[in-house]
C-alpha cells in the first residue's frame, strides 16, 4: 500500500479544518437562537376540537391505564371520552424532566416545584387559562397562584396534588421504628443497606436535617443556603455515602431493592412503600420525622410547542376531576388538590387499597401541616427576604456538589 | 449510455474511487464526523443559570474536569476498571483460544466457536441483569456462598469490573482465536524439534505472535468499559463511572458532559493508534 | 506443539472453564424465566411456561420487538449499501487517506456510544432541529453497522482476485455489467453475512439508542431496561430475555457458516466472520 504523499496529507487536513470550521459556524449560530426566558404569550381562549393523542411526562403512578393492574386505571375512560390517546414517559426526576421537555416532542408535564422554575425560565411552558378548566374552581385555594405554578402573576399550571417524602424501613430489620432523619444521617447503623434520593434536591434533606441539629449554622432555609451550610451538608452526605448500598432514582428499582433485601431503610415516595406494601412485604414509613420532611407540590404545566394543546386541557381537566383526583391520590400517596374527592377515596376498587380517611392520612385539608414541610423548590443565588447580604449557593453548585457526593 | 458513463470513468481511478466512496465518506465524515465536532464545540458552552439557554463560551468545563478532585477520581476509577478488565479477559481469553485453536479437533472447534460467538450477540442488556440478579442479597451467588459463612460481592466497584469481564470476555476470545489460528502449525512443531520445551516455545514463538491479537481484542475490552453506563447502574451501587456522570449530566448540564467525553475519546485514540503501531490493526 | 498430558488436560480444564463461565448466568437466567414465583427467588420453587404466553400477549413487549425489527431492517439495508460502497472503493483503489478510510470506518464502533450516542444527539436536537424519531434512530444505527459489513466485504474481496474483473472488462463488459456479473454475486455471501451480523447488532443495541429514539418510542433491549425491575413484568421479563437470547442464535449462526465457507474449513481468517464478530462490541 503506498503512503501518502505530503501534497495529499495537506490536502486531508483542509479538508478536515474546513469541515471543522462549517460544522462550528452551524452549531454557533444554531444553538443560540432560542426565546428569552419567559414566554409572553397569551394562553388560549378557549378548548378547540381535540386532536388524537396527548403525550406526557410525568412521575410515575400519576397516570395509570391498567397496564399494571387492569383495575387501576383512570386514563383508559378519558382516552374513549375524548379520542385523545395518552402517551405518558416516566420522569425519575426533576431534572430528567426538565431534559425531556427541553428534548421536545411532548405536549405537558406533572412538574415540582423544583422543575417548574427551571421550565418558565427557559421558555419551555406557556401560561395556562384556568377557565378553561371547569375542575379549578374546586382546587384547594392554598394550591393556587403559588410561587411555583404563577410566576408574574402569570398561571402557569393546574396544581395536580402535594405530599412529602416519607423515611421508608424494613420492618423486620428496622426496630424500634425510627422518629428521626439520624437513622439513615449518617446512618452507620444499617451500613450498606441505606438509600436515598439520586437528585441534588436531595441534598436539601441534608440541610433540614442540620438546620435542627447543627443550630450554630444557622439554617433556615434548606434550599437557600450559604457556602458554609452548603459545604456542611456536602460533608453530612458524603458521611452518608458510605452506609448507602444504592441511590435510587427509578422507583422500581427502589421497590426491588426493598423486597430483595438489599436497602432496608431511606427516603421514599409513599407510592413504594404502599406498592410493597400491597405485596405484602414487611416495609412501613414514618409520617413526618422529628426534623421535618422535604415536600413536593406538582402542577400539570403546558408545553410551549405543544402539539395538542386541547387533548391537554381535556386531560387537565378530567386529572382534576373528584374520581380521578381520588384514585390518583390514593394510588401514589398524597394529597388531593381538589378537595371533593376526599369523599371517593373510601368507595373505589379495592385493588386501589383507598381508605375513607385518606384525606386525613394524607392533611389534605391542613395547612398547618404543611407549613412544616419543605417544598422542592429550584436554587437561586438570592437568599430571599431579609438575607440581602447574604449570597445563596445556586443549583449548578448543588448538581456539581451532587457528584463530589456520590465520589 | 451505459457505455458513455464507462467511458468517462475508464482510466480515472480516482473519479470511480470517489463515486464509490462518496457517500459512505460522506455519512461518516459529514455525519459522524461531525457530530463529535458538534460535541466538542458543546463543551465550550457557558449556560445560563436558571434558563439552560447559552450565554456564552467558557472553559470552565474542562478545568472542571481535568482538574477537580472527584472528576480527576471518576476518570482514573473507569480507567483503571478498563485496564484490570482488558487484563482479566487477556488471562481468561487465552486459554480456550489457544485450545480452540491449536488443540480442539476440527468439528469441537466448531461447535466452541458458535458456543462462544453467540453470548456475544445476544443482549447485552440480559447479561449485566442477570448479574444484577445472581449478585442481589436473595440472589444466586449468596446461595451459594452463605452456607459457607461467605458473602457475595455487593453491588460496587467489584461487581462493575466482574461484571464487565463476564460481558466483554467473548470479544477478547474471537480475535486471539484468530491470531493463534493464524500461527502455522509447522511453525510451533518446528521449534520444539528444535529442542525447545513447551514454556519455552509458548514465550517465544507464541506470545509474539499472539500479542497484536491480544490487542485488538483488548481494544474493545476498553473502549466498552470507558464510556458504558448500563452496567454501572445496575450492578455499580452507587459508584461513578465516566459513562455515568456523563449521563446524569447530559439532562442538566450538556457542556459538562461532553466536557467529560473528551476523557475516553482522548485515551481511545491513544490507545488506538498505539494499537495500530503494534500491527493490532491486521487482527481487526 | 506438545504439552505434556498434565498441561493438556489443565488447558482443556480451563478452556472449558470458562466456557461454563460464559453460560452459566445464560441459564440461570433461563432456569429463573420457567421460575414460578413472582419475585424470581433462588432456587425457584415451582416451574411454570406461564410467563412465555404472557410475553408473547404482552402488547408492550409486541411493540417493542416490532420496532426493534424495523429499525434494524432498514439500518442494515443502509449499512448494507453504504458498506460495501466504502469496501470496494477501498479494496479496488489506491489514494490517500487509505489507511484513513479504515479507521474511520471503525470509529463509531471504537469510541464508547455514549460519546456517539450524545454527539449524535446534540447534532440533531442542537444544530439540525430534527425531533427524535425513527429517522435519527436508523441514522445511529446504521452508522455503527457500516463497519460490520465493511469488514465482511473487505475481508472477501481482498481474497477475490482482480483478475476476474480484469478480464470481465477486457471482453467488453461496463463497469456496472461487470459489476453486476462478476464482483456481486462473488460477494454475495460476505453480503448476507455482513447484513446478518448488522442486523443482530441493531436488534441488540441499547446505548446509542437511548440518545436518538423518538417520543414514546422503544425498541426491545430499552423495553427490558424499562420492565426489568418493574414488580408486574419481572417474570415476563426473563422470558423475553431468553426468547432474545435464542433468537439471536440463529443470525450469528447462519453468518458464521455463510463466511466459514471459502478458505480452509479450520476457521474464518483475519476479516469475515472475526472481525465482524469482535466488531459489534454493541452496547
Amino acid at each position: 500500500m503506498q503512503s501518502a504523499s505530503k501534497r495529499d496529507v495537506r490536502w486531508s487536513w483542509a479538508i478536515v479544518g474546513a469541515l471543522v470550521a462549517f460544522m462550528a459556524a452551524f452549531a454557533a449560530g444554531c444553538g443560540s437562537d432560542d426565546d428569552s426566558s419567559g414566554s409572553s404569550d397569551e394562553a388560549q381562549q378557549e378548548i378547540g376540537k381535540t386532536e388524537d393523542e396527548l403525550n406526557l411526562v410525568i412521575w410515575a403512578g400519576y397516570a395509570e391505564d391498567g397496564s399494571y393492574d387492569p383495575k387501576v386505571d383512570w386514563v383508559t375512560d378519558f382516552e374513549k371520552e375524548t379520542g385523545c390517546e395518552v402517551n405518558t414517559k416516566v420522569g425519575n426526576t426533576s431534572d430528567e424532566m426538565v431534559q425531556l421537555i427541553e428534548q421536545g416532542g411532548y405536549d405537558g408535564v406533572s412538574a415540582s416545584g423544583d422543575a417548574s422554575g427551571r421550565l418558565y425560565a427557559a421558555g419551555d411552558v406557556q401560561p395556562v387559562n384556568t377557565d378553561l378548566v371547569p375542575n379549578y374552581a374546586d382546587i384547594t385555594d392554598a394550591l393556587k397562584d403559588q410561587p411555583y405554578n404563577t410566576f408574574d402573576g402569570v398561571n402557569y399550571g393546574i396544581p395536580n396534588d402535594r405530599g412529602w417524602n416519607v423515611l421508608a424501613y424494613n420492618t423486620d430489620e428496622v426496630k424500634p421504628p425510627p422518629k428521626s432523619w439520624d437513622a439513615v444521617f449518617p446512618g452507620d447503623d444499617y451500613s450498606g443497606k441505606v438509600t436515598a434520593y439520586d437528585a441534588p434536591i436531595y441534598i436539601a434533606d441534608a440541610a433540614m436535617y442540620l438546620r435542627d441539629h447543627e443550630p450554630d449554622l444557622g439554617i433556615t432555609d434548606p434550599y437557600e443556603l450559604t457556602q458554609e451550610q452548603f459545604d456542611a451538608a456536602i460533608d453530612l452526605l458524603k458521611d452518608q455515602n458510605a452506609n448507602i448500598g444504592e441511590y435510587w432514582s427509578d422507583y422500581t428499582k427502589e421497590i426491588q431493592a426493598f423486597s430483595n433485601g438489599d436497602i432496608v431503610i431511606g427516603t421514599a415516595w409513599p407510592y413504594q412503600a404502599l406498592l410493597l406494601q400491597g405485596e405484602n412485604e414487611p416495609v412501613a414509613f414514618n409520617e413526618v420525622p422529628d426534623e421535618g420532611a422535604t415536600g413536593w407540590s406538582d402542577t400539570w404545566m403546558l408545553t410551549e410547542d405543544a402539539e395538542h394543546p386541547n387533548c391537554w386541557y381535556e386531560w387537565v381537566n378530567h386529572a382534576t376531576s373528584p374520581e380521578a383526583q381520588a384514585k390518583v391520590a390514593v394510588w401514589f400517596g398524597a394529597a388531593p388538590a381538589n378537595l371533593k374527592a376526599c369523599g371517593l377515596t373510601g368507595e373505589l376498587d379495592p385493588a386501589y387499597f383507598g381508605t375513607a380517611d385518606h384525606c386525613d392520612t394524607y392533611h389534605a385539608d391542613d395547612e398547618k401541616f404543611w407549613g412544616q414541610i419543605e417544598f422542592w423548590r429550584t436554587p437561586v443565588s438570592d437568599c430571599g427576604e431579609g438575607r440581602e447580604d447574604e449570597e445563596c449557593v445556586t443549583f449548578d453548585d448543588w448538581i456539581q456538589g451532587w457528584t463530589e457526593v456520590k465520589g | 449510455m451505459g457505455r458513455r458513463l464507462a467511458g468517462l470513468f475508464h482510466g480515472r481511478p480516482r473519479l470511480q474511487a470517489g463515486t464509490l466512496l462518496a457517500a459512505p465518506l460522506g455519512w461518516l465524515v459529514i455525519g459522524y464526523l461531525g457530530s463529535l465536532v458538534v460535541l466538542l464545540i458543546s463543551s465550550f458552552w457557558l449556560l445560563g443559570e436558571l434558563s439552560g439557554h447559552i450565554e456564552g463560551t467558557t472553559l470552565e468545563h474542562f478545568d472542571r474536569i481535568y482538574t477537580e478532585g472527584v472528576y480527576r477520581a471518576i476518570s482514573l476509577r473507569t480507567i483503571g476498571v478498563a485496564a484490570a478488565v482488558t487484563v482479566t479477559d487477556a488471562l481468561l481469553a487465552f486459554p480456550i483460544a489457544f485450545y480452540m485453536a491449536k488443540f480442539a479437533r476440527p468439528r469441537l472447534k466448531s461447535v466452541m466457536v458458535v458456543a462462544v460467538l453467540m453470548p456475544l450477540w445476544s443482549a447485552y442488556l440480559v447479561k449485566v441483569y442477570a448479574w444484577r440478579t445472581i449478585l442481589s442479597e436473595d440472589g444466586a451467588l449468596n446461595w451459594v456462598l452463605n452456607p459457607l459463612g461467605l458473602h457475595g460481592p455487593d453491588y460496587g466497584l467489584f461487581a462493575v469490573y466482574l461484571v464487565m469481564s463476564y460481558i466483554w470476555l467473548p470479544y477478547m476470545i474471537i480475535p486471539i482465536y484468530a491470531g493463534l489460528e493464524r500461527i502455522p502449525d509447522t511453525l510451533l512443531s518446528a521449534s520444539s524439534d528444535l529442542g525447545a520445551p513447551p514454556g519455552h516455545t509458548f514465550r517465544r514463538v507464541v506470545m509474539p505472535l499472539a500479542f497484536p491479537a491480544i490487542v485488538a481484542g483488548s481494544i474493545f475490552t476498553f473502549s466498552l468499559t470507558l464510556g458504558d453506563f448500563i452496567t454501572p447502574e445496575l450492578v455499580g451501587g452507587s459508584t461513578q463511572f465516566i459513562g455515568s456522570v456523563v449521563y446524569d449530566n447530559f439532562a442538566s448540564n450538556l457542556p459538562l458532559a461532553a466536557a467529560f467525553t473528551t476523557v475516553p475519546i482522548l485515551v481511545m485514540t491513544i490507545y488506538l493508534l498505539t494499537a495500530r503501531r503494534l500491527g493490532a490493526f491486521e487482527h481487526l | 506443539m506438545r504439552l505434556s498430558a498434565r498441561q493438556h488436560f489443565l488447558l482443556r480444564l480451563s478452556a472449558f472453564g470458562v466456557l461454563a463461565f460464559i453460560y452459566i448466568p445464560l441459564l440461570i437466567i433461563g432456569i429463573e424465566a420457567f421460575n414460578e414465583a413472582r419475585t424470581l427467588t433462588w432456587p425457584p420453587p415451582a416451574f411454570t411456561t406461564e410467563w412465555f404466553q404472557r410475553a408473547f400477549e404482552n402488547t408492550g413487549a409486541r411493540d417493542a420487538f416490532l420496532y426493534s425489527l424495523r429499525t434494524a431492517a432498514i439500518a442494515t439495508t443502509i449499512a448494507l449499501f453504504l458498506g460495501s460502497l466504502a469496501a470496494l472503493g477501498v479494496s479496488r483503489f489506491r489514494f490517500f487517506g487509505r489507511e484513513a478510510v479504515s479507521f474511520l470506518v471503525i470509529l463509531p464502533i471504537a469510541l464508547p456510544g455514549i460519546v456517539t450516542g450524545i454527539a449524535l444527539n446534540s447534532t440533531f436536537t442542537k444544530v439540525l432541529g430534527l425531533d427524535l424519531g425513527l429517522l435519527t434512530l436508523v441514522i445511529a444505527h446504521a452508522t455503527f453497522c457500516i463497519v460490520v459489513v465493511y469488514n465482511n466485504v473487505i475481508a472477501r474481496l481482498r481474497r477475490l482476485s482482480t483478475s476476474f474483473e480484469e478480464a470481465s472488462a477486457d471482453l467488453g463488459a461496463t463497469p456496472w455489467q461487470t459489476a453486476r456479473w462478476v464482483t456481486l454475486p462473488n460477494m454475495r455471501t460476505a453480503l448476507v453475512a455482513g447484513a446478518l451480523l448488522a442486523f443482530a447488532l441493531s436488534f441488540d443495541e441499547i446505548i446509542v439508542t437511548v440518545f436518538t429514539i423518538g417520543v414514546g418510542e422503544e425498541t426491545l433491549p430499552q423495553w427490558l431496561l424499562n420492565n426489568f425491575s418493574r414488580p408486574q413484568q419481572l417474570p415476563i421479563v426473563n422470558a423475553v430475555a431468553v426468547i432474545v437470547i435464542l433468537l439471536s442464535i440463529i443470525p450469528v449462526y447462519l453468518a458464521h457458516r455463510l463466511t466459514r465457507e471459502e478458505g480452509s474449513a479450520a476457521a474464518p481468517r483475519g476479516g469475515g466472520a472475526v472481525a465482524a464478530a469482535e466488531a459489534t462490541a454493541a452496547p
